[in-house]
């Protein structure tokens, strides 16, 4: 009885599994890898919930601010951000440190996760499409 | 035997009750002095206490200890320019600003270690980025030495700059009407200053 038990559970989920596509188990990994890269990298300043600090340090929760920018995202991250910007109407002039030791594949994680939590929902970024757009930075 | 574990228990219940409202330990070294009161000796003892010192506000106002005399208040240690833990404190200093904001016998006093780059206009721009208006928060600006040094021989915390970069750590220090400390708290661990904000509260009604 037990092992029939298990053995249509192992059969449901190998069923559950095969059903994701392999687009959305990249997304899976993208977006956990993300949410790792984000404690370590990003939270300190910007908050667990991405709630930023004051006038200080820009929320993520300002979806319209990031699908604008979508491209310039991956420049932000590696180069940091010396450029006034508006971010759910406050305005932010704070130097933003470069993050220049992360490779692309981890930008292009962060930026999945980022743009599929608190709030957002954008899908995935991948590494070539962030190579694409280091290319293209200010 | 059965009674002698009833007993315990009530005891037990007791102590626990008698710790919710706990008088909080004085922390630093203490001497004791003999006086002679009334022809007896009497064994007194001295804590030690924050000494005075001199620092301008962001709003360009010198503070010193007198304006603390009869006050409980937190001290820390940051820098504007700081990329790693001070936003995490700021935060968490915050929820202990949004508390006391409107208590006058209770006030906030972070220093600055970077006095080249935070002057006060630094200071004040910061403050009204942060957010913090009125009298609780101060942000103080002075003499590099002088921080330096009532960071670590008084407040006993770290305070340095290493040649590549400002070294301190995250804690908030609790000082009472006396001067003495009273408690400290990792600033960047949210736990912490949850119990910072109930001890402030157990610290204002001594």
């Amino acid at each position: 009885m037990k092992t029939k038990l298990l053995l249509l559970i192992a059969a449901i989920a190998c069923l559950l599994f095969s059903c994701q596509s392999e687009e959305s188990q990249t997304y899976n990994r993208y977006y956990s890898m993300g949410s790792v890269l984000y404690i370590q990298h990003c939270q300190n300043c910007h908050g667990t919930n991405a709630e930023g600090l004051g006038n200080l340090i820009p929320p993520f929760t300002d979806s319209v601010f990031l699908r604008k920018n979508l491209a310039q995202l991956p420049c932000f991250v590696k180069n940091g951000l010396k450029d006034t910007i508006t971010v759910a109407g406050k305005k932010f002039s704070n130097n933003m440190p470069a993050q220049g030791n992360l490779s692309s594949i981890e930008i292009a994680e962060i930026l999945t996760y980022v743009t599929n939590s608190f709030g957002n929902k954008m899908g995935l970024i991948d590494a070539p499409k962030v190579n694409a757009d280091l290319a293209g930075c200010r | 035997m059965k009674k002698l574990i009833y007993l315990m228990a009530g005891l037990g219940i007791l102590g626990a009750c008698h710790n919710a409202d706990k008088t909080l330990p004085i922390f630093g070294n203490r001497q004791t002095v003999t006086k002679t009161v009334d022809g007896k000796p009497e064994i007194d003892t001295i804590y030690a206490t924050i000494p005075s010192f001199s620092f301008v506000n962001q709003y360009g106002k010198t503070i010193t200890d007198k304006d603390v005399d009869g006050k409980i208040y937190v001290a820390d240690f940051f820098f504007t320019s700081c990329p790693s833990i001070c936003p995490i404190m700021q935060r968490n200093m915050l929820t202990v600003y949004n508390e006391f904001k409107s208590d006058p016998n209770v006030k906030i006093l972070s220093h600055t270690i970077d006095p080249k780059h935070d002057t006060v206009p630094v200071l004040k721009q910061y403050a009204d980025k942060l957010g913090i208006t009125g009298d609780s928060w101060w942000l103080l600006y002075g003499k590099k030495e002088e921080i330096y040094q009532i960071a670590e021989k008084n407040y006993l915390v770290s305070a340095k700059d290493s040649g590549q970069g400002y070294v301190h750590d995250g804690y908030f220090i609790l000082i009472d009407k006396q001067k003495r400390i009273r408690g400290s708290y990792d600033g960047t661990d949210m736990k912490q200053v949850t119990q910072l904000v109930t001890d402030m509260h157990t610290l204002e009604k001594e």
